[in-house]
């Protein structure tokens, strides 16, 4: 099993007739994923590589039955897609683009939270989700990553994202899912959310958890997996040497007041039961061992 | 985007919050013609992107025309923790009865913005919730319903604010708010906000940090983004939209992804060698933005080695070789490079490098094997 998506999950691209969308939108429905529409405004009628455009999210649904959105819109427009995705019926929201005003981050959760507390919004600005073999919603390359499982995988940052699968496919280790949660402020979706999820999915093993400095997000998940996760976890957290103060690409990676270093989170999780690696090449090889030993 | 102390006072006067008459100086004679149109007595203050003014001799109060004269020439040039101090705001003085203190920020746990408020102000806040946290009133704030008049005024209650400053602070309080709310603002803060002899609430100082984001909504901001304190390196690479951070090695580091790249500065250390600097490129590595990558590293005087760590995930490896071969025709290069290149086709792009090594073009097969390499070349 996975979580969050399998292959009958069908997906409306917001976004799916500019450069981007129609770009992995297309790579998403070769890898498998059922792309079964787009919308636009003001282009209801026409089709993107014979997938049907209709004006907003609602009309999308009705159509096809979708349960799940992916957004491909410019940062300006992300609130108001993530709403229209909401109020046009899908449980599943994946928001891709980067560079989203904390703000509207802030005032989009707690709006779902409160107006659509049904909807899972994964991201702004993460590299998407993908069940190997079955749905890829996002900028994930699909082949890098070995469908089946043990182990599920849930990351903050998207080039380690991909590190992570490729470490664990040369080991010839399965993945049931894959969830990138994205490196902003206010992620739709936590590290507790997908650490609960893969505890309750019964085909997942064990868990790789990337974190990165930044926030408490890190040390939430291991007072989590202290708590309530059965299954073992191995860890990996970027930024060990961050200097203080200074933002290391992602919005939300800033160590300040003596807040969020890595040195922290690692031992956190460690204090957790977690097996952390020092880089992700040995957050691999820790997870090799804990499959060995399943 | 971090704002200077007056360029954070002409924010909050936009939302019409009460701050001192002032004006910004560049030499001890703008001082000097400012405090003489202000009127003395005046405060000097040095602007700085960092804390800890006071204590390192930033910030002065002024009798007299001379003692502008005197204050502003020991401040500008002043180096307060690494920041040399390039302009003064000479501002009216006020006189002081109590000091307290007052901010927003997003508390990224609760997912809510929260507001923090104390009796105790004028000193640093991480103090007083060290030794005295009962003395911070905190209130989290949903950002869909916005922060009430009467939640303000029980905030306040909460503070222990005496009865004189309860009007004024609530009346501020609410227009922060505003301000953090409508400008985009990361982090708004006044320390001190402080009540005068003859009761009025006014705000002596200001901090403001705006979210890089949300300039879109905010085309003025570019002034500030004008403004922000870069070292020569990392101003060049933010002109080529690089995302470049400097540090104080030898060993230029370059890689695709904020993440990649923050682990790749971890990797370097790790093996006992020092990067220059963290730089991602972004997804993608064509040879356009590779190019502007080594320039802005070749640079810096500093490096002694380069360190070119790639994970093709959509871009396929063969793309990411070209891009390398040609980007490295068009700059020239000092220092050896020596490039990890994996994932997506890596057999293929590795095969379009293999011709192209030499000396000052090294592979190697894993993360860690190419910072060694990198490292040891760096000396």
């Amino acid at each position: 099993m996975s979580i969050f998506v399998d292959e009958n999950t069908k997906v409306i691209y917001q976004g799916l007739t500019g450069s981007q969308g129609s770009y992995y939108g297309r790579l998403n429905r070769e890898y498998g994923t059922q792309v079964v529409a787009g919308t636009h405004p003001t282009k209801a009628g026409t089709e993107v590589d014979g997938v049907p455009v209709y004006a907003n999210v609602g009309e999308a649904v009705a159509a096809t039955g979708a349960t799940a959105s992916c957004i491909f819109i410019p940062a300006p427009g992300v609130r108001a897609a993530v709403m229209e995705a909401a109020e046009g019926g899908v449980e599943f929201i994946v928001a891709i683009t980067e560079g989203v005003p904390a703000h509207d981050e802030a005032w989009f959760f707690n709006k779902l939270r409160a107006d659509f507390p049904a909807v899972r919004l994964l991201g702004p600005n993460c590299p998407g989700i993908i069940s190997p073999g079955k749905c890829n919603i996002g900028i994930t390359a699909g082949h890098i990553a070995k469908a089946g499982g043990p182990v599920g995988i849930v990351s903050r940052s998207g080039t380690l994202t991909y590190q992570a699968l490729y470490e664990l496919k040369q080991k010839d280790i399965g993945v049931t899912t894959c969830v990138g949660i994205g490196g902003d402020p206010v992620p739709g979706t936590s590290f507790i959310d997908c650490l609960e999820a893969f505890e309750a999915d019964p085909e997942t093993k064990a868990v790789m958890m990337i974190g990165e400095i930044g926030g408490s997000a890190e040390e939430e998940a291991a007072e989590y997996i202290k708590n309530h996760m059965t299954k073992p976890v191995s860890s990996y957290i970027a930024g060990v040497t961050a200097p203080p103060g200074k933002k290391m690409g992602h919005a939300g990676a800033i160590v300040s007041g003596g807040k969020g270093t890595a040195q922290a989170k690692m031992e956190a999780l460690e204090s957790a039961g977690a097996r952390v690696g020092h880089n992700p090449t040995e957050a691999g090889e820790l997870m090799a061992e804990i499959v060995a030993a399943l | 985007m971090d704002l200077f102390e007056y360029q954070g006072k002409e924010f909050f006067a936009r939302y019409d919050m009460p701050i001192s008459p002032g004006k910004i100086a560049f030499t001890v004679d703008e001082a000097v013609a400012a405090a003489d149109e202000l009127g003395t007595p005046v405060m000097v203050k040095a602007q700085v992107h960092t804390g800890g003014r006071g204590k390192a001799g930033g910030v002065k109060f002024a009798a007299t025309i001379d003692d502008v004269r005197e204050h502003a020439g020991n401040i500008l040039g002043l180096d307060i923790k690494g920041h040399v101090v390039g302009r003064v705001w000479i501002e009216k003085a006020s006189d002081i009865a109590e000091e307290y203190y007052a901010s927003f920020t997003l508390d990224r746990s609760a997912k809510k913005h929260l507001g923090m408020l104390s009796k105790e102000g004028g000193v640093e806040i991480e103090t007083v919730a060290e030794e005295n946290p009962d003395a911070i009133a905190k209130i989290w704030v949903d950002p869909v319903a916005g922060l009430t008049e009467a939640e303000t005024r029980a905030w306040v209650a909460d503070a222990g604010l005496p009865d004189a400053a309860v009007e004024g602070s609530v009346a501020i309080l609410q227009k922060l708010y505003t301000a953090y709310t409508d400008g985009d603002a990361d982090l708004v803060e006044i320390n001190p906000l402080i009540l005068t002899p003859e009761g009025k609430v006014h705000v002596l100082d200001a901090k403001v940090t705006l979210d890089g984001n949300a300039t879109f909504r905010h085309p003025d901001y570019e002034q500030f983004d004008a403004t922000q304190t870069r070292d020569e390196r990392e101003a060049a690479a933010h002109e080529k939209g690089l995302q470049y951070v400097g540090l104080e090695g030898s060993v230029g580091v370059i890689a695709n992804g904020a993440g990649l790249a923050m682990s790749t500065v971890d990797v370097v250390n790790q093996v006992g060698g020092a990067p220059a600097n963290f730089l991602d490129i972004g997804g993608g590595a064509n040879a356009d933005i590779m190019a502007g990558a080594l320039e802005v590293i070749n640079n810096d005087p500093a490096v002694k080695a380069i360190f070119i760590n790639i994970f093709g995930g959509i871009t396929r490896g063969e793309e990411v070789a070209n891009g390398i071969i040609e980007a490295m025709g068009r700059v020239d290069i000092d220092s050896p490079i020596v490039i990890r290149l994996d994932g997506t086709n890596a057999d293929e792009g590795r095969a379009i490098l293999r011709p192209n090594l030499s000396d000052q073009l090294m592979m190697e097969d894993t993360m860690l094997d190419a910072a060694r390499r990198a490292v040891e070349l760096a000396g």
